[in-house]
């Protein structure tokens, strides 16, 4: 298949031989499960249990809250010791809602829903609820409600379901250890997913640092007509949705548009075996596989976790820490973000844990930029990193926006290059913050706006009603006055 | 009949005439700017800006006489959005947030006396006379006209709490003083 070339990236260390090799195993089931309400991208989600109650494996915890939302399943048959607020596995280290669950080791399943006999002859709509009511999310990271992404065929004619097992982050291999072990798996979900969107070929990108998940996927793919296996070059951000789309079909999706727009729709291979659980055998998302290494991980590992199981023990599993870590990232070193403690849960988005030293992390202070344009030339997005971080720094994030920074993926190639080691890509995550909140400001306000006019011809309308009734009953008297002189005359003649 | 229907429609033909004359003529001179500005505030009339409501404000900053930071429930936004139309450099370097707030009733202390709902220019207060009042969270605006007219001081304005999707990143230069 003929590749297109992408613009910029760049070639980190990519360091996953320390647990390429590195078989999946299952974490032991430990003493209690966190599953917070929200861990996807939309309304948190609505608990349905209450404290002290029995559940069984794949019950129902909490229900979706919204169109874009997840519900939230128990991993385990145990019982729930409360419902109660919960640091995040998010940067900014708030609180949430978090059901906790004490396993009581029996795994005792719930009555699941029965599997869709012929999924390829089944509708789109059943495909979709399913992978809806089992809480399937984007399991890359983006954590992006599956159901909904799989609705896009219903607006968009779809050409290529593009199966993402580039897996360009350094360190992580989860994806890669998914696809040498579960091959024949991620394919039939894959394939599944083509047919709820409606599209007709299935093209699965590997870089090509992972040869024998290419070859591996080569091969149980060489029975099916409709899936190609494309090996696509080592090169950082390939996995990222649009430049995956553009080294495919060779074309750039415009900026603020979707990739559906040009027929193709992106799904990480995590997600595919997840929607083939779901669909062939009617089971929730309950486990991810997750990548636990970094210089401070004794026995780095792929580790598959059951939901709600807390980072410390996916730690101490893989031997604990050896020296204390500069830094704990949940995801990949280039866009993955720290984790406030150890003592938060895997959720449906973690790809990895990396507890990182400090020559690993090799922070170093700023200094003034030198002009040498590195990032301009890097930048996968076609960027002006110098110049936007500029107007931020002057709090100009609408100058900023002029120059695109919406645009910006956060892949952060720009402060990974920078040899003056400026933060760029924290500049942007910023104005992008900002704006987003700039936007709800403005939303909420003219929310506002609407909500008093409505209750300003509320109030006139009720004054006119008023003032009409008062003419109404002062009519009526003057008639019965008028009425009784007439009488009072007629009584006088 | 006839002479009633002609006499009628004579008399309104002349009257709207009048009345039209009237508006053209004896038009109360009006700003433009003024009913552009309005539209750009908020709307609630909530006062804290120190005028009576928001048709005031808006007088005022066409007249010049206001900063565009009047608004306090409109933040930033608000003051960049009345900036631009007045061709004027918002400085906002010294303009606090004030962070966003709702009111919260506590209800042992509510005695439904309804004072409250004729306050709340959103229609965020629901309730009925001797009955409990709750607010409704997601129209409140935090506007606190309801919070001074409270007889039981039940109401208490709460600061809305930041929730994980509405987060992000601080500026790199916000902790270490100097970053280039």
């Amino acid at each position: 298949m003929k590749l297109f070339p992408v613009r910029g990236g760049v070639h980190p260390d990519y360091r996953k031989e320390r647990t390429a090799e590195a078989a999946i195993v299952a974490l032991p089931l430990p003493k209690a499960l966190y599953l917070p309400l929200q861990q996807h991208i939309g309304a948190p989600a609505e608990a349905v249990v209450e404290a002290g109650q029995r559940v069984l494996k794949g019950q129902l915890l909490a229900l979706a809250g919204g169109p874009v939302s997840a519900p939230v399943h128990a991993p385990t048959s145990g019982l729930v010791a409360a419902i109660a607020t919960m640091t995040a596995p998010h940067p900014s280290g708030l609180a949430q809602p978090t059901i906790i669950l004490e396993p009581d080791g029996r795994e005792e399943w719930a009555a699941l829903p029965p599997p869709i006999p012929d999924p390829f002859a089944a509708d789109p709509a059943v495909i979709r609820a399913r992978v809806a009511d089992c809480g399937i999310v984007g399991m890359g990271g983006a954590t992006f409600p599956s159901a909904v992404k799989l609705a896009l065929g219903t607006e968009h004619k779809l050409d290529i379901l593009l199966l993402n097992g580039a897996e360009c982050e350094p360190y992580l291999t989860c994806d890669d250890r998914l696809m040498r072990e579960r091959a024949e798996a991620v394919l039939d979900g894959a394939r599944i997913m083509a047919h709820a969107l409606g599209a007709a070929r299935v093209v699965v990108a590997i870089e090509a640092n992972k040869p024998q998940a290419l070859e591996i996927m080569a091969r149980a793919a060489a029975a099916l007509a409709d899936v190609t296996v494309v090996k696509v070059p080592a090169q950082y951000p390939m996995g990222s949705e649009r430049h995956l789309v553009q080294a495919i079909t060779g074309r750039e999706t415009p900026a603020r548009k979707l990739t559906a727009d040009l027929g193709v729709v992106v799904h990480n291979v995590a997600t595919a075996q997840a929607v083939r659980e779901a669909v062939r055998f009617g089971r929730p998302l309950l486990s991810r596989v997750v990548t636990v290494s970094g210089g401070a991980v004794a026995h780095p590992a792929n580790v598959e976790a059951p939901l709600g199981a807390l980072v410390s023990d996916l730690v101490d599993f893989c031997g604990g820490l050896t020296t204390p870590p500069r830094q704990v990232v949940n995801g990949g070193p280039m866009m993955g973000q720290p984790l406030p403690s150890l003592a938060v849960p895997v959720v449906k988005g973690m790809s990895g844990i990396l507890a990182l030293t400090a020559a690993e992390t090799n922070e170093q202070p700023s200094e003034p930029c030198i002009r040498c344009g590195t990032c301009v030339t890097i930048c996968p997005c076609g960027l002006v990193p110098v110049e936007m971080a500029a107007f931020i720094r002057k709090e100009d994030i609408d100058g900023a926006a002029r120059l695109g920074v919406q645009d910006c993926v956060s892949c952060g190639s720009c402060s990974y290059i920078c040899p003056a080691h400026i933060p760029l890509v924290h500049f942007f995550n910023y104005a992008k913050g900002r704006l987003a909140e700039k936007a709800r400001e403005a939303r909420r306000t003219d929310r506002v706006r609407q909500l008093v006019e409505v209750h300003n011809t509320r109030l006139d309308k009720l004054a006119a009603a008023r003032a009409a009734q008062a003419a109404a009953v002062e009519a009526a008297r003057a008639e019965a006055a008028k009425a009784t002189g007439a009488t009072g005359q007629g009584g006088a003649s | 009949m006839l002479i009633a229907v002609g006499s009628m429609a004579l008399m309104g033909g002349v009257l709207g005439g009048v009345l039209g004359l009237a508006s053209r003529y004896l038009a109360v001179k009006e700003n433009p700017l003024e009913q552009e500005l309005q539209s750009l505030l908020p709307g609630a009339n909530c006062a804290q800006c120190g005028y009576v409501g928001c048709g005031q404000a808006a007088a005022a900053l066409a007249r010049g006489e206001a900063p565009v930071t009047l608004c306090p429930p409109g933040g930033k936004a608000v003051a960049e959005r009345l900036a631009r139309k007045l061709g004027v450099k918002a400085d906002l370097s010294g303009q606090v947030d004030k962070e966003p707030e709702f009111a919260l009733i506590d209800e042992d202390l509510c005695i439904g006396c309804t004072r409250c709902i004729r306050e709340c220019t959103a229609d965020a207060i629901l309730g009925a006379p001797k009955q409990m009042h709750t607010v409704l969270l997601d129209n409140c605006h935090g506007c606190a006209k309801c919070f001074k007219v409270c007889p039981t001081e039940a109401i208490k304005m709460c600061k809305v709490p930041v929730t994980l999707s509405e987060w992000h990143w601080d500026s790199p230069q916000a902790h270490s003083g100097r970053l280039h």
